[in-house]
């Protein structure tokens, strides 16, 4: 195994307001190592942006950490003063998000824009910064470079303007990318594409990736493990072959089931029942048991910690770690 | 001159609106100070001869031995030229002062609101026409329009209060019609008109009390701006004629002696600016009250 | 982008003849003697005859509109009752005085307006910001008549530190003469190195120009602090701090641009304002410009002259609507490289 990059452990975080208080992650924990994508999947509202944003403490005022550590390399990010925080969002750190449409300042052209990261964490000169800027744009596969650099958002395509978002991206090298839903925006043939290129740029340079979707099918093709996360808690943490092989949540198993497939076409959807629960700090057992079938008395009662079951395969379950119940 | 919501807030008002409306007015120091000022205000126009110390000079009637007294215990704003105590014509114009704004404002709002609602319901030619023509009584600079035709018809307050109605109702033709825009495409209308119902019914019953809350936040602020209007109108002479105890024509009187006797341009011009700033300061807090984005 | 030129050039065009219609229609159509009014209240029967004929008044409306028109766009636009001097020349001669106390007060409340509304959105509901929101409120509640005379009798009763009333004073006429060339006296004063002159029409431009700058400065700092807020609030910012830019880099020099845009319609408006606004003012300060010659033709029903300003004014509304919207064009690359 890899070294280890950065390791989030037991993160809560929750919402203030001048009323109530709720949980949003109720302790997290994940590792990604070293040249690693990890895919972070669940459903919209699990807290899997909030757990991106909280790596580069980019939360909204209203939100707070409640407990736990994030470590990259050698530093206490959340103890880390602001100052050097943003020393470390954009060079070693780097996020990319939904739409880029609207990622972008619409008054400035993609070059300016990508010179100001440049500019902020790197001492190089005019001429340099430019061939760096044009460097990392070709290496997203984007056309006429020069063109794209005087361009100002609203005259490229939603493809392009995800190129030039991950290309900016990754102008200083960051060792971790953490990608919020990049393909979602866009149509599916040009989320392949983004895919394949996210994929390719990653083995070519070996930079880490926290990939966040709610889209199982696109975690399958691009990540090397996979952390499923339920209602601000860790489900299950596989590597992607062994989640898909032998889920062994029943909420993972509901997901991979629900995906709809050429075999199972013409029957009716598999869904899981019921919705997700709002505050999940006010959950006494496992968050997951009022809509789980295997559920017994020990979960509604006891929170369920994380076991492993396996080599690199971790489940929050009562029942994952009794073999003999013969489920997979 | 209307600065009006961004986006009209169409319908009722969110739940508990009157709750928070009341916390407001009676908590927050700015809107506790608006909601006085204007009971004051109120309070003034119904009785106010009885209010005044010297309700007769409030009217007009002189009195020639205490000309220009500085303010003193007797008389608290002090005295004018012709000897007629201040305070007392401060609170007897109130009545002026309120009746002209709000009657600007209605008769604003009678024009306005339904031109503006047939031209949003109607879309097309009329809507095309309709605005065509409200935009070119906005393309005058404020107040000028109503200047021009005071000096048509000639001064006085009611003309000042027509002139002043017909240089307003573009604003609120524009309010209603950007509220029936968007009122058009909402369920219950399409149901109206599906079962027949004539436009102009769809017009009066559903969209035009459907609109109130915009225009009536408007409607709130606007009285304390023709309030202001029309006391610089009768500053320059195009409002009131004395002895009416107006307090644009007040302020004008002063002029010729403000700078040894302050007092008499000063507190007739503190009454229209407390009076405008309580409106302001109202509409604002209706405003931020209604605002869609801090109830989601 | 030139598309949007022309169609907006056409659109103002357009407004311009809906004005003269309205113009045209509160000259000659509504009163009842028209002929009476151009001529003033000690006109004779045959001169009322005379006008009848040159104004075309016993023609048809439309056809009295074509005469308007010509009228208009040739330059004549009647006789000032009260000066006896053309309209148009009245207006012209008198327009520098004015457009220097505008421009004063214009160049005071853009600046302090912006400053303090992104003050205002950086401290959200800290001291700065409610100061702010109160000094907002106050200066677009305030009577302009009402400041000015209040500024009048604290600077120059109370404090004597400014002049009470005029452009300059009234001895530099004989001492330091300003040579007139643009009819601005800042202006002239520099280009003719009078430096006392320069200073003098200064110290008198500074309570008129702050009185008609109270209502601009309240209004840009609410627009600018609303605009700010929203602004911040942008994906594109959150991305921006997400790289690590600096605060105040992103503050200033991102978030502000995008802010600024909509407060140009706030600033068109401001100067739509100070168009009437300098009226009053012109008149607490006796300062010669179009404002005083306004309201003294208003109050003699000096009806060729009250028209010639009332349509002036609309015109230069239009204009300033144009540069606006133009300038909000070019400056936003949507629109200008659409």
């Amino acid at each position: 195994m890899s070294e280890t990059l950065l390791t989030v452990d037991d993160l809560a975080v929750e919402f203030v307001t001048r009323d109530r208080r709720s949980t949003a992650l109720d302790g997290v924990s994940l590792r990604i190592g070293a040249g690693e994508v990890v895919g972070l999947v669940g459903e919209t509202g699990c807290g899997k942006t909030l757990t991106g944003l909280s790596i580069l403490r980019l939360l909204p005022r209203t939100a707070r950490v409640a407990r736990g550590s994030i470590r990259f390399r050698d530093l206490d990010l959340l103890a880390l003063d602001e100052l050097r925080m943003r020393g470390v969002r954009g060079s070693q750190i780097s996020m990319i998000f939904q739409s880029p449409g609207t990622a972008f300042n619409p008054l400035f052209t993609i070059g300016s824009q990508i010179r100001h990261i440049v500019g902020e964490h790197q001492k190089l000169s005019r001429r340099d910064a430019d061939e760096r800027i044009r460097e990392v744009l070709v290496s997203v596969g984007l056309p006429e470079v020069e063109r794209v650099t005087r361009s100002y958002p609203h005259q490229l395509s939603g493809g392009m303007l995800q190129r030039a978002m991950i290309a900016m991206a990754l102008v200083n090298r960051p060792a971790l990318l953490i990608a919020d839903e990049p393909t979602t925006a866009l149509d599916v043939t040009i989320a392949s594409q983004i895919l394949r290129l996210l994929r390719r740029i990653q083995e070519e340079q070996g930079f880490s990736v926290l990939f966040i979707t709610h889209d199982l099918g696109v975690v399958r093709t691009v990540s090397d493990r996979v952390v499923v996360l339920y209602a601000g808690r860790v489900a299950e943490d596989a590597s992607t072959p062994d989640l898909f092989r032998e889920p062994r949540h029943p909420y993972s198993r509901g997901l991979i089931a629900a995906v709809p497939r050429p075999a199972t076409r013409g029957r009716a959807l598999a869904s899981i029942p019921g919705s997700v629960p709002g505050d999940p700090g006010s959950i006494v057992g496992c968050a997951f048991a009022d809509r789980c079938e295997l559920a017994i008395d020990r979960c509604r009662a006891e929170r369920p910690l994380a076991r492993t079951t396996g080599p690199e395969h971790e489940v929050a379950c009562h029942l994952a770690s009794l073999p003999e119940q013969g489920w997979s | 001159m209307a600065i009006g919501l961004a986006q009209p807030v169409v319908g009722a008002p969110p739940r508990g609106f009157g709750h928070r409306l009341r916390r407001a007015l009676l908590t927050d120091p700015l809107g506790f100070f608006s909601l006085v000022v204007i009971v004051l205000l109120i309070v003034m126009a119904i009785i106010g001869s009885a209010m005044a110390p010297y309700p007769m000079q409030g009217e007009g009637a002189s009195s020639v031995t205490t000309r220009l007294f500085p303010p003193s215990w007797a008389h608290w704003f002090g005295t004018d030229l012709f000897g007629r105590d201040i305070l007392s014509r401060v609170i007897v114009g109130a009545r002026g002062a309120l009746v002209v704004s709000v009657a600007v404002v209605a008769l604003a709002m009678a024009i306005g609101v339904p031109i503006g609602a047939i031209a949003g319901y109607s879309r097309g030619r009329i809507d095309g026409a309709l605005m065509r023509l409200t935009d070119l009584f906005l393309a005058f600079p404020p107040l000028l329009l109503a200047m021009a035709i005071v000096a048509a018809l000639g001064p006085g307050l009611d003309h000042a209060a027509l002139a002043l109605a017909i240089s307003w109702w573009p604003w609120y033709a524009r309010l209603a019609r950007g509220t029936a825009i968007s009122l058009r495409e909402r369920p219950f209308i399409e149901a109206a008109r599906s079962i027949g119902i004539p436009d102009r019914t769809i017009v009066l019953r559903h969209i035009v009390p459907n609109s109130l809350t915009p225009i009536l936040v408007q409607a709130t602020i606007d009285i304390g701006t023709v309030i202001l209007a029309a006391g610089s109108l009768a500053f320059i002479g195009l409002g009131a004629s004395p002895p009416a105890p107006d307090w644009g024509l007040m302020v004008a009187e002063g002029r010729t002696y403000i700078l040894d006797q302050w007092w008499v341009s000063t507190f007739p011009g503190l009454a229209i600016f407390v009076a405008v700033l309580a409106f302001n300061l109202v509409g604002d807090l209706l405003r931020d009250l209604l605002d869609p984005r801090q109830n989601a | 982008m030139t598309r949007f030129v022309v169609r907006r050039l056409a659109g103002s065009a357009l407004v311009l003849l809906g004005l003269s219609v309205i113009t045209f229609t509160l000259a000659r159509v509504i009163p009842s003697n028209p002929a009476a009014l151009y001529i003033g209240p000690k006109a004779r029967p045959e001169e009322i005859e005379r006008v009848t004929r040159q104004l075309g008044l016993d023609q048809a409306p439309p056809v009295q509109y074509l005469t308007y028109m010509r009228d208009m766009l040739t330059g004549d636009w009647g006789t000032s009752i009260g000066t006896k001097r053309p309209v148009l020349e009245e207006i012209v001669s008198r327009l520098p005085a004015t457009l220097e106390l505008i421009a004063a007060a214009m160049a005071l409340a853009i600046p302090l307006g912006i400053v303090l509304g992104v003050l205002s959105a950086r401290w959200q509901r800290r001291p700065p910001d409610v100061l702010v929101r109160v000094v907002s409120i106050v200066g677009v509640s305030l009577p302009a008549f009402w400041l000015g005379l209040l500024l009048q009798v604290v600077f120059f009763r109370n404090l004597d530190l400014l002049p009470l009333s005029g452009r300059v004073s009234a001895d530099l006429r004989f001492t330091a003469p300003i040579e007139p060339i643009t009819g601005l006296y800042l202006v002239d004063a520099a280009l003719g190195w009078n430096w006392a002159a320069f200073v003098d029409a200064s110290r008198h431009l500074v309570l008129p120009a702050l009185t008609l700058a109270a209502f601009p400065i309240g209004l840009i700092a609410r627009m600018t602090r609303a605009s700010m807020i929203e602004t911040l609030d942008q994906d594109y910012i959150r991305t921006a701090r997400a790289y690590g830019l600096r605060d105040r880099f992103v503050t200033y020099r991102l978030a502000l641009r995008n802010a600024l845009l909509p407060v140009l319609t706030v600033v068109g408006l401001t100067l739509a304002y100070s168009l009437t606004g300098s009226f009053f003012v012109e008149i607490v300060f006796n300062w010669p410009g179009l404002g005083t010659f306004a309201v003294h033709s208003m109050l003699n029903v000096d009806y060729p002259a009250i028209m010639g300003i009332a349509l002036f004014g609309a015109a230069a509304y239009v204009l300033i609507n144009l540069v606006v919207d133009l300038a909000q064009a070019w400056l936003d690359p949507r629109v200008r490289l659409a």
